[in-house]
């Protein structure tokens, strides 16, 4: 790798003044997991990396009444060992036990790979489904983005020159909601999504229909997706084979997939309305609290 | 711009410092600062598995943390898993259970497995492929291997019974 000088500020401010006064020779560091890979092929060449993983408030994990609070540094298996993730935003335990192998997850961060705005992310669309907020700090000061407005391209995000992600809130999950990830792959696991699909729902007490449904896509588009109005038309539709399936195709006319080494855009396009059916019914599954079928890799 | 910093972190149970410059990963200062070549560089983009190694507990891929992030930090390499000359369970069993051929994976793989078990003392051999996703080999075919740490497990089992 090339040389370059490493700091690990141990507050948020002094993050934010050291990336401002290395006007945009600074590069963040949490994980790793992807930068140092990306700094070793040359694609970036950063002169600083200011290490993140002593700063407080990156390290949140926690709940109260605004709802979950995920510091951009937290590595992916602090999420999934969490209690109140898995009981209540269950699709971002499922993206983070998925991502990579064990080794990357005692690593890896939610909020990097947001950061790393990669189209095909495992944690984006189930981010995206749970309604999450991005919460930046800069040189002048705090602002918040959805999740779905965050990536702008593959590689880019909406981050200017000096800010960094601080966290990723989602808000409280309402009765009878359930939530799920899972990803298409050539293999059983350490591979790219071919599609990703992360789906919330919310039923009415009964648990007959939706009151509410959010979809988000990964790796049919340069961005995530967030399949809004297939979504909005559950709202008020009796849960059967025929609402999903109405949900899934509309899910299917957004994609714009490319065709590459693991798959075509036709097959993607296939796979994007067989997953959202899956996905959907493991979520509702959850709602209702039953049992669902679903090991990671399979 | 790169100076040298000073390093320290517990390395098998031992106190260690080196000089080391920030680009250097942990897989680095392991090998060329410290001579600890036990653990191997086999993809260095954190796909096989191969330099795998305890960092406070937990498993992870040295080709992917720089150096300096270890400061302080409890790391535990393939040179620390036997007892002088007395293998430990898992190393027996992958001897007895011939899941070595070249033998580059295998300190990867070790520590992974060590990794595995204590965490989950009898896993399915479905839980064990699933942790074991992160470590590659090119010579064996893996079948040797899944059964070598399905053996070490049991004999741990046996001995804490």
């Amino acid at each position: 790798m090339h040389a370059f000088d490493y700091a690990a500020p141990t507050t948020l401010a002094d993050a934010v003044a050291q990336l401002a006064a290395h006007n945009g020779s600074a590069r963040c560091l949490a994980g790793g997991t992807d930068l140092i890979d990306q700094m070793r092929i040359g694609r970036f060449a950063p002169r600083v990396l200011i290490d993140v993983k002593k700063i407080p408030e990156l390290n949140v994990l926690s709940v109260d009444s605004a709802g979950l609070h995920l510091g951009a540094a937290v590595p992916c298996y602090r999420i999934y060992e969490d209690e109140a993730v898995n009981r209540d935003y269950t699709a971002l335990a499922d993206s983070s036990r998925i991502i990579g192998g064990v080794q990357i997850q005692s690593r890896a961060s939610v909020g990097g790979n947001l950061c790393n705005s990669g189209p095909a992310a495992d944690t984006t669309p189930s981010l995206i489904a749970l309604e999450g907020i991005c919460v930046i700090a800069g040189p002048n000061g705090t602002r918040e983005v959805p999740v779905e407005e965050f990536c702008t391209g593959p590689g880019k995000n909406v981050l200017q020159p000096g800010e960094l992600l601080v966290e990723i809130r989602m808000p409280p999950r309402p009765a009878n909601s359930g939530s799920h990830y899972r990803r298409l792959i050539p293999r059983n696991e350490m591979d790219i999504a071919v599609v990703g699909v992360g789906a919330s729902v919310v039923l009415d007490d009964g648990k007959q229909n939706f009151i509410s449904a959010r979809i988000s896509l990964g790796a049919v588009a340069p961005t995530p997706l967030f399949a809004k109005e297939a979504g909005d038309a559950l709202a008020g539709q009796a849960v059967n084979d025929e609402s999903i399936a109405k949900a899934a195709a509309a899910a299917q006319k957004i994609v714009k997939p490319i065709t590459d080494m693991r798959g075509t855009e036709e097959y993607r396009e296939h796979a994007t309305g067989v997953l959202v059916r899956r996905v959907l019914q493991t979520a509702v599954a959850r709602a209702r609290s039953e049992k669902v079928d679903y090991r990671p890799g399979h | 711009m790169s100076s040298k910093r000073v390093l320290s972190f517990t390395l098998n149970g031992d106190a260690v410092e080196v000089l080391a410059e920030p680009r250097q990963t942990l897989l680095e200062v392991l090998r060329d600062n410290l001579d600890m070549t036990g653990t191997k560089e086999g993809c260095s983009n954190g796909n096989c598995g191969a330099c795998t190694v305890l960092m406070d507990g937990r498993p992870v891929v040295s080709c992917l943390v720089l150096g300096l992030e270890a400061e302080g930090a409890e790391v535990r390499t393939i040179e620390g898993v036997a007892c002088g000359s007395h293998l430990d369970e898992v190393q027996a069993a992958f001897l007895e259970g011939a899941a070595l051929q070249c033998g580059v994976c295998t300190p990867g793989f070790i520590m992974q497995s060590e990794s595995l078990l204590a965490e989950n003392p009898n896993p399915t051999e479905e839980e064990i492929r699933f942790y074991l996703a992160g470590n590659l080999c090119r010579c064996t075919g893996y079948d040797k291997i899944v059964r070598s740490v399905q053996a070490a497990a049991k004999k741990r089992q046996a001995a804490t019974t």
